[in-house]
C-alpha cells in the first residue's frame, strides 16, 4: 500500500484490516501440505477478516503455511518483524493451532516473492489481523493430517488427535505417525472450505505462555542481518548531495573538485545528485566536494510560531463527533475550563538509518530495504521504473526500528534510481543528519478545548478541536452529553515531511484530552481518579483504570516534591491507563519520572512477555516525546542534526516500569506495538501538575516550561 | 595510496589495506565484513559501534588508524567461544533484552568492557557505565537486569 494512502488510515482508527491483493506465487513453492485462502474464503473469518469484493474473475489467493516434508513449518507472512516481536507471536499462534513445537516453525516475512500481499506493518494491525488468519490456516492444515492419518492408520477422523508433531490414535499412544511422513512426497494444496475449528483460551498449550523472542540469538551474536549488512558483489556505495534547507529546488553543480577521488562517479537525475564509490567513506568525502547552488523555499513558521501558523492558516474543518447542544451544556456548567495545548515536532530516530542495497538484473530488479512496507515499496519502484510489479523483488530483512518512519521509502527510490544510471549494484544508508532532514516527522500540533462540568462534578460540555493531530482514538469516552470534536487540516502546512508515529496524533490528542480533563477536576476541586471514575462511561474503561491504580497504589502518601498523574487512552482496540509518579525539582524545573504504572485491556495476550516488552518499550520511549524531544526549525532549516540536540529517554532516565494486562484470554486479541505510549504525555504533564502546581500545556514538558508555569 | 595494517581482531591476526583516514567502523564492516557492529549517528553519540580496544570499550565509528593499529579488539562476533554464547549474550537472550536487535551489538560489548573493569557493579554503577548507548525500543530495565544477572554469573565463576 502507498505511503500516502497509509497516512491518511494512520491517523485514523483502523479497526478493519486492509484488502488482500492479488498474488500469484504458489507455483514457487514446493511439495508439502499448502493452506492458502482465496479473497472469498478470507470472509468465511468473519469477524476476523474484512470480506472483499473481487474485482475479476481470477481466483486471488495468500499462501499463509507450508508443513514440508520434514515436517517443519513454514509460515508466510507479509509482515516484517522491526522489534515488535511478532517473528514470536505469530510462529506461537501457528504452533498452538497446528499441534507442533514453536521451534518447528520458520517464519518467511516480508518478502515480495514468497508472501502473501500485506499492507504494511503498521497500525497495530498484525496481532488483530494477521495473527487471526495464520490460526485458522494452521488449524485447517491440522485437519488436512488427521484426515491424511486417517486414510494411513485406517482409523476413523474422530478416533485420532494431533498433538506435538504427530497425529495420535486416542488412547493408544503407540499408534501414530508423524507429519513427516504424512507430507513425504505430496503436494496438497488446500483453501477453506469451512471455518476451522480454532482452539478455546482453556486448550491452549502455548498461546498466552510467555516465549522468550525466537530471533534474540541472531541479534546477540550480529548474525541478524539488516539490509546495511547485505554486501554485493562489485557494489558500490552511494552518498547524496544535500540542501541545507528541506525543500530547495538545484539550480547548478560544481562537480569539478570529483576528480581529486579517484574512481569517483558522478550520478545526476534532476535534483538527486549523488557520488559512488567501491568505499562508502570516499564515496561521502567526494559527495562533500560536490557544490551545488540551491534555491531555498522561504520560511513560513518556526519552532515557536508553527502553532499560530497553523491557527492562521487552517480555515477548514470536519466534525468528527457530536452530540447533544453546547449551549445547554454551557448553561448547565457550574465551571467552564479552557485551554490551548500544544506539541513539537518528534523524529522517530530509528537507531537503523534509512538504507538500501539492490541491483538490477536482466531488468529486474532486487532489494533489501528498511521498509515496513515492502508490498508498497515494491509498488513503489515498479511505478517508478514503469516496471511490471513482479519485477521488483523486495526481500526478507530486519529492521532496526521503524515506529511509523519506515513506512516512507525515499532512500529505496534513490538506491534503485543510482543502480539503474550507474549499472552497478548499489548500497545507499542515510547518515544520521539526512534522518534529521528526510524522516517524515510526527507532526506537530495544536488542539482547543473547552470542557464545563456541573456542580456535581459532572461533565456536560466538551469541545475539542485538534489542528494537525488527526483524530485517532478521539472517540469520547467521557460521558460529556454536550460535545463536538473537530479536525483542523491542511497539505503542506508543514516546512518538511511529516507522517505517522507510533499511535499517530493520539500522543498528541491524548495529551491534550487527559491534561484538560486533570485540569477540569481540580477546577472544581475533585480528585483526578475520583473525577474520571464519576465521568466513564465504559464498564471496561473503568475496570482497566482501577487495575492501575490498584496496582500503583494510588492513596499511598506522596513525598514531598512527588506527584502522582493519570491518563486514560484508546488505541488500536486497547484501552490504556497510565499513572506515573514524577518528582519536579523546584528549583531548575527538572522532571524525574520514579515509576510507572500501565494497565491494558488488549483483549486476548498472546505472549505475555512480549506483550510485556512492547507496553514497556512504548512507555519508555513515550518518556521522550513528554519530556525531551523536539525539533528546532526555521522553515525548512532543520537545527536538530544529531543525537545530541535531540535527547531521548536513556538509561539513568528510565523509571520503574509496571505493566499489567486485564485477564481476557478468550476474547480477540488487540493492538500491542503502540497504545502504551499514548498515555505518557499526559500522565506525566499531570503528575508534574500534582508536584509542583505547574500545568504544562507543550510538550516536551522541559525545565524552562516547567519553570515558567510555576506558581508563584 | 593505500597502506597496509594489522591488528588483532577476535584472537587472529588480521592485515587490511586502508586509505589512512578510515574509522575502524568502516574498516570491520566494510573491509572485512564483520558487520555485526553497527552504524548509527557517526558521531559518537549513541553507542551502537561499541567495540573492545585493548581491553577498553571505543566508540568505532569515531575511532581512526592511529589507535587501532596494532591494538587488540574484539567485536560481537568473537564474543561466543564457538557456539557456546558468553554469558552476557545469554544474560540477553533469557531477559530478552532487546528489540529490532539493532543497539543490541553496541549494549552488549559496552557491558563487557563494564565487566572487564568492574566485575560486581551495582545497579546504579551499570545504569552510569551504559547511559552513553541509546536504544529507541526502551528495552533499558531489561538491559539492566541482563548485565545484573550476566555480573553474577561471571563473578561467581571468578
Amino acid at each position: 500500500m502507498e505511503a500516502e494512502k497509509i497516512n491518511q488510515l494512520y491517523f485514523s482508527d483502523v479497526n478493519q484490516p486492509i484488502r488482500y491483493d492479488r498474488r500469484k506465487f504458489l507455483k514457487q513453492l514446493g511439495r508439502g501440505i499448502i493452506v492458502i485462502f482465496s479473497l472469498s474464503e478470507l470472509s468465511l473469518l468473519q469477524g476476523w477478516s474484512q470480506p472483499t469484493n473481487a474485482r475479476n474473475e481470477e481466483i486471488d489467493f495468500n499462501a499463509y503455511l507450508r508443513v514440508k516434508e520434514d515436517g517443519r513449518v513454514d509460515c508466510y507472512t507479509g509482515k516484517i518483524e522491526m522489534g515488535q516481536g511478532i517473528i514470536t507471536s505469530l510462529a506461537q499462534a501457528l504452533a498452538e493451532e497446528l499441534e507442533v513445537s514453536i521451534d518447528m516453525v520458520d517464519m518467511v516475512m516480508g518478502d515480495t516473492k514468497l508472501c502473501p500481499y500485506d499492507a504494511g506493518t503498521w497500525g497495530s494491525l498484525t496481532t488483530r489481523f494477521a495473527d487471526p488468519v495464520i490460526r485458522a490456516a494452521a488449524a485447517e492444515a491440522r485437519e488436512i493430517l488427521i484426515e491424511i492419518a486417517s486414510e494411513k492408520l485406517s482409523e476413523p477422523i474422530g478416533n485420532l488427535e494431533a498433538v506435538n508433531g504427530s497425529v495420535f490414535v486416542k488412547g493408544n499412544a503407540s499408534k501414530k505417525i508423524d507429519y513427516a511422513a504424512l507430507t513425504k512426497g505430496k503436494k496438497i494444496v488446500r483453501s477453506l472450505t469451512k471455518k476451522p475449528e480454532i482452539k478455546k483460551a482453556k486448550d491452549f498449550k502455548i498461546v498466552g505462555k510467555s516465549v522468550i523472542s525466537t530471533d534474540a540469538v541472531a541479534k546477540v551474536t550480529g548474525r541478524a542481518k539488516y539490509s546495511a549488512d547485505i554486501k554485493l558483489y562489485g557494489m558500490a556505495h552511494a552518498s547524496i548531495v544535500r540542501p541545507g534547507i528541506f525543500g530547495s529546488k538545484k539550480i547548478a553543480v560544481d562537480a569539478s573538485a570529483l576528480k581529486n577521488f579517484n574512481g569517483a562517479q558522478l550520478i545526476e537525475d534532476g535534483d538527486l545528485v549523488a557520488v559512488i564509490h567501491s568505499e562508502s567513506e570516499v564515496a561521502a568525502k567526494a559527495a562533500q566536494s560536490i557544490k551545488i547552488t540551491w534555491e531555498a523555499p522561504e520560511s513560513k513558521a518556526n519552532t515557536e510560531t508553527i502553532f499560530k501558523y497553523f491557527e492562521d492558516t487552517i480555515t477548514q474543518s470536519t466534525v468528527f463527533e457530536e452530540g447533544g447542544d453546547l449551549e445547554v451544556g454551557k448553561q448547565n456548567s457550574e465551571k467552564i475550563v479552557q485551554a490551548d495545548y500544544h506539541d513539537g515536532y518528534k523524529a522517530h530516530a530509528a537507531i537503523e538509518t534509512h538504507c538500501a542495497t539492490c541491483y538490477f538484473e536482466n531488468d529486474k530488479l532486487t532489494i533489501w530495504a528498511s521498509t515496513q512496507t515492502p508490498f508498497g515499496t515494491q509498488k513503489e519502484l515498479a511505478d517508478t521504473f514503469k516496471m511490471p510489479l513482479e519485477d521488483v523483488h523486495v526481500k526478507q530483512i530486519f529492521l532496526g526500528g521503524g515506529f511509523g518512519g519506515k513506512i516512507y521509502n525515499l532512500q529505496a527510490v534513490e538506491a534503485a534510481k543510482i543502480a539503474k544510471i550507474s549499472g552497478k549494484p548499489v548500497q545507499l544508508v542515510w547518515t544520521r543528519r539526512e534522518e534529521f532532514m528526510y524522516d517524515r516527522f510526527r507532526p506537530a500540533a495544536l488542539l482547543k478545548i473547552r470542557s464545563g462540568v456541573d456542580s456535581d462534578g459532572k461533565l456536560n460540555l466538551w469541545e475539542f478541536d485538534i489542528y494537525c493531530a488527526g483524530t485517532r482514538g478521539t472517540k469520547l469516552f467521557y460521558n460529556a452529553p454536550n460535545n463536538l470534536t473537530r479536525f483542523f487540516n491542511k497539505n503542506d502546512v508543514h516546512p518538511f515531511g511529516t507522517g505517522a508515529w507510533r499511535a499517530p496524533g493520539n500522543n498528541t490528542t491524548t495529551f491534550a484530552r487527559e491534561s484538560h480533563i486533570d485540569a477540569t477536576a481540580h477546577a472544581i476541586g475533585q480528585d483526578p481518579l475520583e473525577f474520571r471514575l464519576k465521568n466513564l462511561k465504559d464498564e471496561n474503561m473503568i475496570a482497566t483504570l482501577k487495575l492501575a491504580a490498584d496496582t500503583f497504589g494510588y492513596h499511598t502518601p506522596k513525598k514531598e516534591g512527588h506527584g502522582y498523574g493519570i491518563a486514560l487512552g484508546e488505541d488500536a482496540g486497547t484501552l490504556v491507563a497510565i499513572i506515573s509518579e514524577v518528582r519536579v525539582d523546584k528549583s531548575t524545573g527538572e522532571v524525574h519520572p520514579v515509576k510507572i504504572v500501565c494497565a491494558q485491556d488488549m483483549g486476548q495476550v498472546v505472549n505475555p512477555h512480549g506483550a510485556t516488552v512492547q507496553t514497556e518499550g512504548g512507555v519508555t520511549m513515550g518518556l521522550g516525546y513528554a519530556l525531551y524531544e523536539e525539533i528546532e526549525f526555521d522553515g525548512g532549516m532543520l537545527k536538530t542534526r544529531s543525537f545530541n540536540n535531540y535527547p531521548f529517554t536513556t538509561f539513568s532516565k528510565t523509571p520503574k516500569i509496571t505493566c499489567v494486562f486485564m485477564d481476557k484470554m478468550d476474547a480477540a486479541p488487540q493492538g500491542g506495538g503502540e497504545p502504551a505510549i499514548i498515555c505518557v504525555g499526559g500522565s506525566i504533564a499531570n503528575a508534574v501538575f500534582d508536584a509542583c502546581g505547574a500545568r504544562v500545556n507543550r510538550m516536551p514538558i522541559t525545565p524552562q516550561r516547567v519553570l515558567a508555569a510555576m506558581p508563584l | 595510496m593505500k597502506q597496509t595494517i594489522g591488528f588483532k581482531l577476535n584472537g587472529k591476526k588480521v592485515t587490511v589495506a586502508i586509505n589512512g583516514d578510515e574509522s575502524l567502523l568502516t574498516v570491520l564492516r566494510e573491509y572485512l565484513d564483520n558487520t555485526g557492529t553497527k552504524y548509527s549517528c557517526g558521531l559518537g553519540q549513541c553507542g551502537a559501534c561499541t567495540v573492545i580496544l585493548n581491553n577498553q570499550t571505543a566508540q568505532s565509528c569515531i575511532t581512526y588508524v592511529d589507535t587501532f593499529e596494532n591494538a587488540e579488539i574484539i567485536t560481537i562476533e568473537g564474543l561466543a567461544n564457538n557456539n557456546e554464547l558468553h554469558p552476557i549474550q545469554k544474560a540477553f537472550v533469557a531477559h530478552d533484552a532487546l528489540q529490532c536487535g539493532f543497539c543490541t551489538s553496541g549494549m552488549i560489548m559496552n557491558a563487557y568492557g563494564l565487566l572487564l573493569k568492574n566485575p560486581n557493579p551495582s545497579r546504579e554503577e551499570i545504569i552510569s557505565g551504559m547511559e552513553g548507548n541509546l536504544c529507541r525500543c526502551g528495552s533499558y530495565n531489561n538491559i539492566v537486569d541482563a548485565i545484573e544477572s550476566a555480573s553474577e554469573k561471571m563473578f561467581k565463576k571468578i
